[in-house]
């Protein structure tokens, strides 16, 4: 499971970056994008892996911790989760304002000279 | 400490959240009420920092306790829950942002808040996820209002629109969403390194980080301290600051002027309480860097204020000059060096700011087309409402006659503040901070260069603005000067009255500094008070 989460926030990370590079506005969009997800897998990783371990400890008594999942990195995941939502959201707006008053979709705002 | 003032340290941040919530259900051509809702928060933001200032400085009395006040969200116990302290420092920086903000605003009221939708919504925004950011002693709701004030800028940045305005922020939001990436992955590791978030747990727990996990904590504390480093503008990830500095209106460029001190604030916290003497394998991390990278800032910086040909480009790199000296200190590092240095922050940023002000006004004379252009058609119909119009401009305070005299007087006091001439506090400031070097121990070549640097970057500050004060307020002018309104005019004197405190105040201002560098310092009295914060209901020993 360790390799698999591993290939995956790396195959993330490298083609984010890679259309973050990118001259044009929705590739630099999408690898925001693609980032974000990376970095939200990377999160999941920090709290360790566990499958089928409950994150919420009951009201009776003392529990060996080592049977329940961490809940915080979940509890982190889920806050940046929404705010790159948010964030990417905001963006495609300018991204729409940009494409409107220059005419292109090139994120200097002008075509470079080839 | 009972009844309502305890929740007083959370104000600052509900406040203008409040607030800004509540201007939302207004229409936009409701301005007078959203101007008057707005300004009497940000005053009182100003009136709550100054009270959280006089009861942590122990000023005030009976009872109660100077030091830190702790304030546990939802009555969580620390370090479950999330804690907000208002020690010295988050106290000092609270209150450098009420000030800047409030005159900020009172400046937009000449005409800018017309410029474009939702301006007071978004500025007060801007406030609470500062306030936030001051306050929090939780790394991970750090990063929460970071995004909140950074939403809120992105907002601002685009406040006025126009294709200049759009492209800068289009790079400014990406810049800063691959930066608040970097902030996760930073945050990620230090949790998996340490198990905790919280600041003062953080510290207790980094000396007993065993020497395996030092390299995952100490690249953790590198990518996280490279993000803040993008904040507060270093070089040479700080391509982006000047450009969109110069984008923005006035008003908001000044109120921006704090935000690459947010930076600055935390990684001066961080560095003392998770880096400081006594964490172990940790100590010292990162402190050469620092140094290195403030060298590097300040250097680009003077070369930069003396190849700038507009004005804002030279606010913009007075920035960097000034990030770049902070950081250099704190990587010095040093009780005295430290009070020092907040000095400058407070200084420099009050400088910056009142001369983001005057540069619109000092530069009506000469390009007054350029301006209106900067005020482009709308992008989204339903938006501009109340877009600005010109000719509007005449309803506006009574016209101010020798509006040269007025003008010239308020810029060559912000040269002298900027370069650090005598009399003023950028003086003050600067030569506490020589002083503060030489009292350091051995001068080492570093200090030499320090010191070398900012008397250059003084003089670089100087040639600058000089040259830019000579073609713009001595040339003649064909037309007859641009008109000048009160409202433009006042907040601008309120900001150089707050230098001249700063500086005729320069003893006992000077003592609050020290004590805050004496509070920065004592990271036992900061855990202790977090760990120990009574919860409400419980009875207090």
């Amino acid at each position: 499971m360790e390799i698999v989460l591993a290939i995956a926030i790396g195959a993330l990370t490298a083609s984010g970056l890679w259309l973050l590079f990118r001259p044009r506005t929705f590739q630099v969009v999408l690898g925001l994008s693609l980032l974000s997800y990376a970095v939200n897998l990377f999160i999941i990783a920090a709290g360790r892996l566990r499958t089928d371990a409950p994150p919420i400890v009951g009201r009776d008594g003392p529990v060996d911790p080592g049977l329940y999942a961490d809940p915080v990195p979940q509890a982190l995941v889920l806050t940046a989760i929404v705010i790159s939502f948010a964030t990417t959201a905001l963006l495609l707006v300018v991204l729409l304002a940009s494409r409107g008053l220059t005419g292109t979709d090139h994120v200097d705002g002008t075509e470079e000279d080839l | 400490m009972s009844g309502w003032m305890q929740h007083l340290t959370v104000a600052p941040i509900v406040l203008p959240l409040a607030v800004s919530a509540l201007l939302l259900a207004f229409d936009e051509r409701r301005r007078a009420l959203k101007r008057v809702l707005s300004l009497a928060t940000v005053g009182a933001l100003i009136g709550i920092a100054l009270t959280l200032l006089w009861q942590v400085s122990g000023a005030a009395g009976s009872g109660q306790a100077a030091g830190p006040h702790v304030y546990l969200l939802g009555n969580w116990p620390a370090p479950f829950g999330i804690v907000l302290v208002a020690d010295h420092l988050s106290v000092l920086m609270l209150l450098l942002a009420s000030l800047l903000g409030f005159t900020a605003l009172f400046y937009a009221m000449a005409r800018w808040d017309r410029a474009g939708p939702r301006f007071h919504v978004l500025f007060l925004l801007l406030l609470a996820g500062l306030n936030g950011a001051f306050l929090t002693g939780d790394i991970f709701n750090l990063f929460v209002f970071f995004e909140v004030l950074l939403a809120a800028s992105y907002g601002l940045v685009l406040h006025g629109a126009g294709m200049e305005r759009t492209s800068a922020s289009l790079h400014y939001i990406t810049i800063n969403i691959v930066t608040s990436l970097l902030f996760l992955i930073g945050v990620a590791m230090i949790y998996a390194a340490t198990g905790t978030l919280n600041m003062a747990d953080l510290a207790e727990r980094i000396p007993l980080v065993q020497a395996g996990d030092l390299a995952l904590l100490e690249s953790g504390a590198a990518i996280l301290g490279t993000a803040f480093l993008v904040k507060s503008g270093i070089w040479p990830l700080s391509f982006w600051l000047s450009r969109t500095y110069a984008a923005a209106v006035p008003p908001v460029a000044a109120l921006f002027a704090v935000m690459t001190k947010v930076g600055i604030y935390i990684i001066l916290r961080l560095s003392w309480l998770l880096f400081g003497d006594t964490s172990g394998g940790a100590a010292g991390f990162a402190d050469n860097w620092l140094i290195g990278a403030g060298f590097a800032t300040m250097l680009f910086g003077t070369i930069g204020i003396l190849s700038a040909r507009t004005l804002t480009r030279v606010a913009g790199h007075y920035v960097l000059v000034s990030s770049g000296t902070l950081l250099a200190a704190i990587g010095i590092g040093g009780q005295a060096l430290t009070a020092a240095l907040l000095f400058y922050l407070v200084s420099s940023t009050l400088a910056v700011g009142a001369l983001y002000l005057i540069i619109e006004p000092v530069e009506r004379n000469t390009d007054e087309d350029d301006m209106i252009a900067g005020i482009a058609e709308p992008v989204f119909d339903d938006e501009y409402t109340g877009a600005l119009e010109e000719g509007e401009e005449d309803e506006i305070g009574i016209v101010i006659p020798g509006t040269i005299a007025v003008l010239g007087g308020g810029f060559i006091f912000c040269t002298l503040l900027l370069s650090g001439l005598p009399p003023l506090s950028g003086f003050i400031a600067k030569f506490a901070l020589i002083d503060a070097l030489f009292r350091h121990g051995a001068v080492t070549p570093t200090i030499w260069v320090l010191i070398a640097l900012i008397i250059c970057s003084g003089l670089a500050t100087l040639i600058g603005l000089t040259r830019a004060g000579i073609d713009l307020l001595w040339t003649p002018a064909e037309d007859s000067p641009a008109r000048l309104s009160v409202i433009e005019v006042a907040p601008i004197g309120l900001l150089l009255a707050t230098c001249l405190t700063l500086m005729i105040g320069a003893g006992p201002i000077f003592s609050y500094m020290e004590a805050t560098a004496g509070a920065i310092a004592d990271r036992a009295a900061y855990v202790d008070a977090v760990r120990h914060a009574p919860r409400a209901g419980e009875v207090q020993p």
